[in-house]
């Protein structure tokens, strides 16, 4: 294919394939690098592999008809996931700088997209760590025995619990009342929670400590952050699976259902998940693998990366839907043994003789017997079913759904900090790569005077950003945290994917693309390769785009509140955004990719005055 | 003399019947769940049992209100259930036809939950006074709040760990800079001297050109 827009000029602003042999020799420890192949691949994996894998995927898997999801899922890593890993590795180990300076590289007209990449990375690590200062707290309270989740607090006077809890459930109070105390209405902000900010310090510091030197301590913390959630799942899995009701719980998972395959919206979900959870578009990735030496395989650690980051969702997917199994399970028995009890009081039948086994053959009985009494005691109706498909996905399963699993479970103290522990882990290695694709490019852009330390400004970083993020401790920080999630973390992706592929395509030319990877890894990409990068990725991320928009504004743009004072509470109430909230939504979208165009333009407009200036200041000596 | 005696007692057990009834304004119900409670160990329900609660009833009167003697007749029972469940009420001892007020009942029977409950090895949840909702125990809520010390623990660990962090890299540049140095002068005396060496064919060095160099490099 020999279509490609004209790029004067580029060789001046690359370094060649020459320079680059003479550049391994020389300047070898300028810049940092990482000591072994298995911290950059382990980096990697833990950027792609963090809190999305564990509570998104299960609940895509079972909302859209559980095995059935796989196949989407497949054909979206294959089309999609893989080919953009594999570029945005490729181009970062080939031109060896982040994101913005990868970007003004390739053309100047295209150097928006790095900063677009930059303020992305920013916005995203703000809310992000917001999370993990939340599992922080449950995790410091997963100490206790009762653990405070599986109680009401008592009213002032001790003569009954605290009215909100008792009608909704003593683990939505914890969540909502003693973490969040959260506003009714996004309007209230309230104040400053303060062991809200105390738990965002403490994870901002762990953080921290782990970035402090960059790439140089991210290396070692990453041995145990990576792998530790996998030996958690690992030890939850073997829990889970002996607990009664698992089974329940794994059927539902996995029962394909085909019928979901004909809805359009499994497919853009699907495509979507896998965008997302490769975290792709952040800059991070091509952070990473510029401090790689330059002959290192990136067709395989692409390969590698994605396949484990798919493994990584399944594999999680077990013991999460095993133990909703066990909790669907648990509150079946409670609905039913609610019933037993009800009827035992009122028939005055002895204590323990209707049983969960003899049940149906007493209702019966009593059903014909005296049908007006037990049709007084309105029994409820418990159906498994119903129970089962009370699962969640995000905050709210990690938070409401499986802290009440947890309660249930013998030893629940240990299993609620080893789940803490692990999700922190999960999302402390995804900051990693959203700070590294912040730092490297301000590194590379050499705006940092040279006399602050990388200490210095990697603390500033973090300080900045703890000090943006305390509006996430408000009393309405949940809502902001929903708005930032919605509108940053996924339109402006996907936005800057697209102008990412087609640029290293089209601008920097496939050819010469190419050929990097061939003097890097000894082979040429094959027809796979080929085919996806020059049209099927580009094209399914333009539909994946533009039915994203499609579905979004069709959407009205509310949000479920939690008011006490609601009429049909505990049920959410849903609210519209009002004006400026909108507002600032479509600032948030916005404001990320307009540094594209923003960028083009400046450069444009400049190289017009250059032209012109040229064009009146031509030599008279060479007419 | 035998007539009249049947016939109190008669007259007394009527009596008795009438002053307790389900229902009855100043009685309670009364619920056991045994088997629920002790599983295995679960026993029978029957006469003695029953002679027990009354009399740990007389006890929680005789506890709540001092001076009057209330004795295990004063307790009157009935309607009882296979559940197994009853009613009860209390007479005072001076009047056995008037019975103790609800409140005063509900009072004693507060007083001495827990006592009535240990004899029946039974729970609050299981041995229930329908219409007494038993005091719910305030949480042990310690003088600091447990999250605090692990937050105090974290925190701690990760301070000192910055610290560390910081002043090793403090070191490490001056080390890397002492050493760059030392590192620059050794490279400058080799440089000359292997020139020296090398150059052996073409004539000889003179070293107070490489001084020169040195001064000129800046």
């Amino acid at each position: 294919m020999k279509l490609q827009l004209p790029n004067p000029s580029l060789e001046d602003r690359i370094l060649s394939h020459e320079q680059l042999d003479n550049l391994e020799e020389e300047e070898a420890g300028d810049r940092p690098k990482w000591d072994n192949k298995a911290q950059y691949l382990l980096s990697c994996i833990g950027f792609a592999v963090g809190l999305g894998n564990v509570w998104r995927f299960p609940y895509l898997c079972q909302t859209y008809g559980g095995g059935a999801f796989l196949i989407p899922y497949a054909i979206a890593l294959v089309f999609e996931g893989l080919p953009l890993l594999h570029m945005e590795l490729a181009i970062g180990q080939r031109l060896r700088m982040g994101s913005v300076g990868v970007w003004n590289s390739m053309s100047p007209f295209m150097g928006g997209l790095g900063v677009a990449s930059l303020v992305v990375s920013f916005l995203v690590g703000l809310f992000y760590n917001m999370i993990l200062a939340w599992i922080l707290w449950y995790f410091f309270h997963s100490f206790q025995s009762p653990l405070p989740w599986s109680y009401c607090p008592l009213n002032m006077n001790h003569t009954g619990y605290v009215a909100e809890c008792e009608q909704s459930s003593p683990v939505n109070y914890f969540w909502y009342r003693e973490t969040l105390n959260i506003t009714p209405d996004i309007e209230s902000s309230g104040s400053l929670q303060w062991w809200l900010v105390l738990c965002l310090a403490s994870a901002w510091c762990l953080v921290y400590i782990c970035f402090i030197r960059g790439i140089e301590t991210i290396g070692k913390a990453i041995y145990v952050t990576v792998t530790f959630p996998y030996l958690v799942l690992t030890i939850f899995l073997v829990r889970a699976l002996t607990l009664s009701g698992a089974s329940d719980g794994l059927i539902y998972l996995f029962t394909p259902n085909w019928e979901t395959l004909k809805n359009p919206q499994v497919w853009l979900d699907a495509a979507t998940q896998i965008f997302f959870s490769l975290s792709l578009a952040f800059g991070g990735l091509i952070a990473f693998s510029s401090y790689n030496p330059q002959k290192n395989n990136c067709e395989r650690d692409a390969l590698i990366v994605g396949c484990v980051n798919s493994f990584t969702s399944i594999y999680a997917s077990i013991p999460i839907f095993a133990i909703l199994g066990f909790k669907a399970n648990e509150n079946y028995n409670d609905c039913r043994n609610w019933n037993i009890l009800k009827l035992t009081n009122a028939f005055n039948i002895g204590d323990e003789n209707i049983t969960l086994e003899n049940y149906n053959h007493w209702f019966n009985h009593l059903n014909a017997t005296d049908p007006l009494e037990v049709e007084s005691l309105s029994l409820k109706t418990c159906d498994l079913q119903t129970f089962l498909d009370e699962s969640a996905s995000g905050t709210g399963l990690a938070f409401i759904v499986f802290t009440e699993a947890v309660i249930q479970m013998p030893g629940s103290q240990v299993w609620a900090v080893l789940f803490f522990v692990m999700l922190f882990s999960l999302g402390l290695s995804s900051m990693f790569g959203n700070l590294e694709g912040v730092l490297t490019p301000l590194l590379d852009l050499h705006m940092i005077p040279p006399w602050i330390p990388k200490e210095i400004f990697t603390g500033l970083i973090c300080l900045t950003s703890f000090t943006v993020a305390l509006i996430f401790t408000l009393g309405s920080g949940n809502y902001w945290l929903e708005i930032f999630n919605s509108f940053v973390g996924s339109m402006p992706l996907l936005i800057i994917a697209f102008f990412e592929i087609i640029s290293v395509v089209y601008i920097y030319g496939i050819n010469r693309f190419n050929d990097d990877i061939e003097w890097m890894t000894g082979r040429r990409p094959n027809i796979y390769w080929q085919a996806t990068w020059r049209f099927i990725s580009p094209f399914m991320l333009l539909v994946v785009f533009l039915a994203y928009v499609v579905i979004e504004a069709e959407k009205q743009p509310t949000y479920n509140a939690w008011n006490p004072d609601f009429v049909n509470f505990p049920l959410a109430d849903v609210l519209h955004y009002p004006e400026w909230v909108s507002t600032i939504c479509v600032l948030l979208s916005v404001l990320p990719v307009i540094s594209i165009p923003l960028v083009a333009l400046y450069r444009f407009l400049s190289f017009l005055k250059n032209y012109i200036m040229n064009r009146h200041n031509q030599n008279p000596y060479e007419h | 003399m035998l007539e009249k005696s049947l016939f109190l007692l008669c007259f007394s057990s009527a009596l008795a019947k009438q002053l307790c009834a389900p229902d009855a304004s100043d009685g309670y119900k009364v619920r056991l769940s045994i088997r629920t409670a002790l599983g295995d160990q679960a026993y029978a329900w029957n006469e003695d049992e029953l002679f027990l609660f009354r009399a740990t009833l007389a006890f929680a009167m005789r506890n709540r209100i001092s001076g009057q003697q209330f004795e295990v007749s004063n307790i009157i029972v009935c309607d009882e259930t296979p559940r197994v469940s009853f009613w009860f009420v209390v007479t005072s001892p001076s009047n056995t036809s008037h019975l103790v007020d609800k409140e005063e009942v509900e009072e004693a029977i507060r007083k001495s939950r827990n006592r009535i409950n240990s004899a029946f090895l039974l729970t609050d949840k299981t041995l229930e006074f329908l219409g007494i909702p038993p005091t719910l125990a305030a949480p042990v809520s310690p003088d600091t709040p447990p999250w605090l010390i692990v937050f105090g623990v974290v925190m701690g660990a990760v301070g000192a760990g910055i610290v560390v962090m910081l002043a090793f890299s403090v070191v490490q540049k001056k080390r890397k800079k002492d050493g760059k140095v030392v590192d620059e002068a050794v490279e400058e005396e080799t440089r000359a001297k292997t020139t020296d060496n090398g150059a052996a064919g073409d004539g000889v060095y003179n070293m107070s050109f490489s001084d020169d160099e040195r001064f000129t490099e800046m």
